[in-house]
């Protein structure tokens, strides 16, 4: 509170540091590697299903899941996006899952003797389950807008049986998500250039800008509905592309499945340590 | 607050998926039916609109905390509840990829919690009555708070449980509760005089946009505003006792309810799409090891919860070493393509 | 040959607030011309525009595009001729990439895919952005903001081309390559705008718009350099036609 503005100042930097980050994985998404080049929908299937078989595994598992690492590490190396950018996005999110999470130990503490001599409490394992899992699934989501562009994917949801109508939002959304963090980014800067040092923004100055941005959001809409009938709409935004699936695409698929198949099926961890100690013993 | 994949199972997932792209259906036809093709664009926007006011935090008189408008109930305002749920639902699908809210399992939990409530339960059932023309200014503010107020209330709920039908965490369905609903109280409150003040504006300046502005509120004449407060109070009296016998009565989780849900058959299906796909996954692979629905199969070491005190040391440490290879592989092999790609393009 | 012509008959307009913003407008351009439409903030140019397409129709008067009389029901054919490219390429370019944006119209003709890939190619071909199909529109320059707006206007193969302010915030070279653009296409072009060198550049007749009315109507080097008719409508010479000591003052 001594200093007003460098609050004010922090808001404005969050508001950037969220808008490059979104801006940073867009751009990521157009880049050209091979997981680029997979069809949206053979990638898209394939988290969803990573995803299903991570949250399948019990509450207490933990050794199990450490497989399933192998799928973003690949997919991250493969479409050569930085390992480092993924985990912060990860760590960004994670507070809730944490919050709830933290409870598990406290509401949990029968203790478990994972190695001769060694004991750990139930709950502190739950905990690290759910941590692992929300690694796991955020990676894979966030690897997935990361190495597949966002029309692609609405594409892919559209042919996966999604109604157009919606579709279609998704699409205009995107477009007008940058025109219109720009606009506000401006506004707030004119706000901050405006209110020398005073109190951040309360609830009566939001009220103001929210609503002068809505109207302008209006307006625009007006204007794009003008150009969008001067090229012949008639009520529905036409789509061509009838991409077929390529033999990539479907080894791609067959494989990621088998593997999480494998995985979800197989303690893989426990079976790989039986023929280690087997070997060394 | 966004539900996240790690804390639900995919049963819980899946049914929330289910019922989620059963609405997406649902509005996307109502609004074919009658939609003015003026509005593709505006919704789009709109959306749009959300997205980035969302990004610009105000402080909270009093308190110093910021906090930042949630959008399901003043899109279902602005726009009416069928395009202001499409246009919720595309929001937190650019969230989810964008920002990674929650996740992709997830992402049908968060649509339901944020937009369901707001469009189709505190829309209809309680913003239209109270606000009645949409003409008087108290009116509107009265009806926007309760109905972001009851929005957020019974969306905090959802989570809730979700949460405790997932069974991933051992927080107690009644603490978690009371944790959860004071917070989205006081966000409610918030949310609904951010709210009335934004619907205000715009009516101030452009009425002509404000969905079913002019055709009159479903509130009949004769009922005053003050009989329909009343009543509100004691639908939420009623609501939150009922709430609280339920809390109490099943203290730990919800196992019961799971059972009782899935035991009937009552998993809402989905014939095509993604939902079907989900639940053809779900199916098939072994879904709420946690409650017992899928006997072990073949009586391996598959079965480890219920029974986890008695695992054995050994089959834990071999899982401890092979962890560590696999875990090490995963990063080898990731960084041996790099340095490989590196290679190659330098 | 001249059929493609656009007449307006005593053209006014009063907007639903009771703003008369066109007050008996008439003129005749005939095929393959290229006319530029100044005039200082507020004084109908934008209005005008957006009769030519049918986005708004006359209070009263006539407009004509070709044979066809401007109607509520004929605005589809109309606006298969003329195709209007507006001001801000962040309202004209709505779809999530390039080649979505300027298949967008040629699709809404109802074009066979095939036929749809072809045209999408030659109009990026011919503004030469034939590199950026698979881009997102918020990834493009401003100058290729509008060049690919353009692309999505000529993809639908219109008679008239009309545009609102083709270059504004473009920066030094990228209005260059417009006019470049604009000076290669042999359709009938209008043009409204504050840029007066860029009319000079392009045009060769140019209307005077003052207080929903035109005001002068003649050879654009003749109008744009008649110092007097220029100020009289908050308007000044093109900076070409500029001689530095009519500048005023002189720097230190």
């Amino acid at each position: 509170m001594g200093d007003p503005g460098g609050a004010k100042r922090t808001i404005l930097l969050t508001f950037e540091a969220a808008y490059s980050g979104i801006g940073r994985l867009d751009r990521l998404s157009y880049r050209d590697t091979p997981v680029h080049r997979l069809d949206p929908r053979a990638k898209v299937v394939a988290t969803m299903l990573f995803v299903v078989a991570v949250v399948s595994f019990p509450r207490y598992e933990v050794l199990s899941l450490l497989p399933f690492f192998l799928f973003p590490a690949l997919i991250a190396a493969l479409g050569d996006i930085p390992g480092g950018f993924i985990a912060r996005k990860v760590a960004a999110v994670s507070p809730f899952a944490v919050f709830v999470g933290m409870f598990n130990p406290l509401f949990d503490p029968g203790t478990v003797e994972v190695l001769p001599g060694v004991s750990v409490s139930a709950g502190w394992l739950s905990f690290a389950s759910i941590l692992v899992k929300f690694a796991l699934t955020i990676s894979a989501a966030l690897l997935l807008i990361a190495t597949t562009s966002f029309p692609g994917i609405c594409r892919g949801l559209r042919r996966l049986g999604m109604p157009p109508l919606f579709v279609s939002q998704l699409l205009f959304l995107y477009r007008y998500l940058f025109v219109l963090l720009e606009e506000a980014m401006r506004v707030v800067r004119a706000r901050d250039m405006r209110s020398f040092g005073s109190r951040g923004t309360g609830m009566r100055v939001f009220v103001r800008i929210a609503g002068t941005l809505f109207l302008r959001t209006v307006e625009r809409a007006e204007r794009i509905y003008g150009a969008m009938l001067a090229r012949g709409f008639h009520g529905e935004v036409p789509s061509m592309r009838r991409e077929e699936l390529r033999l990539p695409d479907a080894v791609f698929l067959v494989a990621s499945v088998s593997f999480f198949a494998l995985c979800r099926a197989v303690p893989v961890p426990e079976t790989i340590g039986r023929v280690f100690r087997g070997l060394a013993g | 607050m966004h539900m996240a994949d790690a804390l639900l199972s995919p049963a819980v997932g899946a049914t929330f998926w289910a019922g989620t792209a059963a609405a997406i259906g649902y509005a996307s036809k109502k609004l074919k039916k009658r939609l003015d093709d003026r509005k593709i664009p505006l919704m789009g926007v709109a959306g749009a609109f959300i997205f980035a006011s969302q990004m610009i935090n105000f402080t909270i008189p009093g308190t110093g905390s910021s906090g930042h408008l949630g959008g399901g109930m003043i899109l279902a305002i602005l726009l009416g509840p069928h395009a202001a749920f499409l246009v919720t639902a595309s929001i937190l699908t650019v969230q989810a990829f964008f920002f990674a809210d929650g996740g992709l399992l997830a992402l049908g939990c968060n649509i339901w919690n944020l937009g369901i409530y707001p469009c189709f339960v505190a829309y209809p059932l309680i913003y239209k009555p109270l606000a009645g023309d949409g003409k008087s200014p108290k009116r509107i503010v009265v009806a926007s708070l309760s109905s972001a107020v009851v929005a957020l209330q019974a969306g905090a709920f959802s989570v809730v449980l979700e949460t405790s039908l997932s069974g991933k965490t051992e927080l107690p369905f009644a603490t978690f509760l009371l944790l959860m609903l004071p917070i989205h109280l006081a966000i409610g409150f918030v949310e609904g005089f951010v709210t009335a003040g934004v619907v205000r504006y715009v009516h101030a300046v452009r009425p002509e946009i404000i969905e079913g502005d002019g055709s009159a509120g479903t509130l009949p004449s004769g009922a005053s505003l003050r009989n329909l407060l009343a009543g509100f109070v004691a639908l939420a009296v009623v609501t939150g006792g009922a709430l609280s016998w339920f809390a109490s009565a099943h203290p730990d989780g919800l196992e019961w309810s799971i059972g009782k849900i899935t035991g009937k058959g009552e998993l809402p299906e989905r014939d095509r799409g993604i939902a079907a796909s989900l639940k053809g996954v779900q199916e098939r692979t072994a879904v709420l090891p946690d409650y017992g629905f899928k006997p072990p199969e073949g009586g391996s070491k598959e079965e480890k919860t219920p029974s986890w005190p008695a695992v054995d040391a050994g089959t834990t440490a071999s899982g401890l070493i092979g962890g560590a290879l696999v875990l090490g592989m995963a990063l080898a092999v990731g960084w041996a393509i790099r340095a490989a790609r590196n290679g190659r393009s330098s | 040959m001249s059929h493609h012509i656009i007449e307006f008959r005593d053209v006014r307009f009063r907007y639903p607030d009771g703003t008369d913003a066109l007050k008996g407008v008439s003129f005749r351009i005939t095929h393959g011309e290229s006319v530029g439409i100044v005039g200082a903030n507020g004084a109908g140019k934008s209005t005008l525009l957006l009769h030519m397409n049918g986005h708004l129709l006359p209070t009263s008067g006539d407009v004509t595009i070709g044979e066809v009389p401007l109607r509520k029901e004929t605005r589809p054919e109309i606006r298969r001729k003329v195709g209007v490219v507006f001001q801000n390429p962040d309202d004209q370019l709505f779809m999530p990439t390039v080649f979505d944006d300027v298949a967008f119209g040629p699709l809404n003709l109802g074009l066979p895919p095939g036929r749809v890939r072809e045209r999408v190619h030659e109009a990026l071909r011919r503004v030469n952005a034939l590199g950026l199909a698979g881009k997102p529109p918020h990834h493009l320059s401003g100058g290729q903001k509008s060049a690919v707006a353009i692309a999505t206007v000529i993809a639908m193969e219109p008679d008239i081309l009309v545009m609102d302010e083709p270059a504004a915030s473009l920066d030094p070279k990228s209005r260059r390559s417009v006019i470049g653009l604009l000076n290669g296409f042999t359709h009938s072009k209008i043009i409204a705008s504050h840029d007066l060198d860029l009319i000079l550049d392009v045009c060769g007749r140019c209307l005077v718009i003052g207080d929903g009315a035109i005001v002068a109507d003649g050879p654009a080097e003749k109008i744009l350099s008649d110092a007097a008719l220029l100020a009289e409508n908050d308007l000044e010479l093109p900076l070409t036609l500029q001689g530095r000591h009519t500048m005023g003052g002189t720097k230190p």
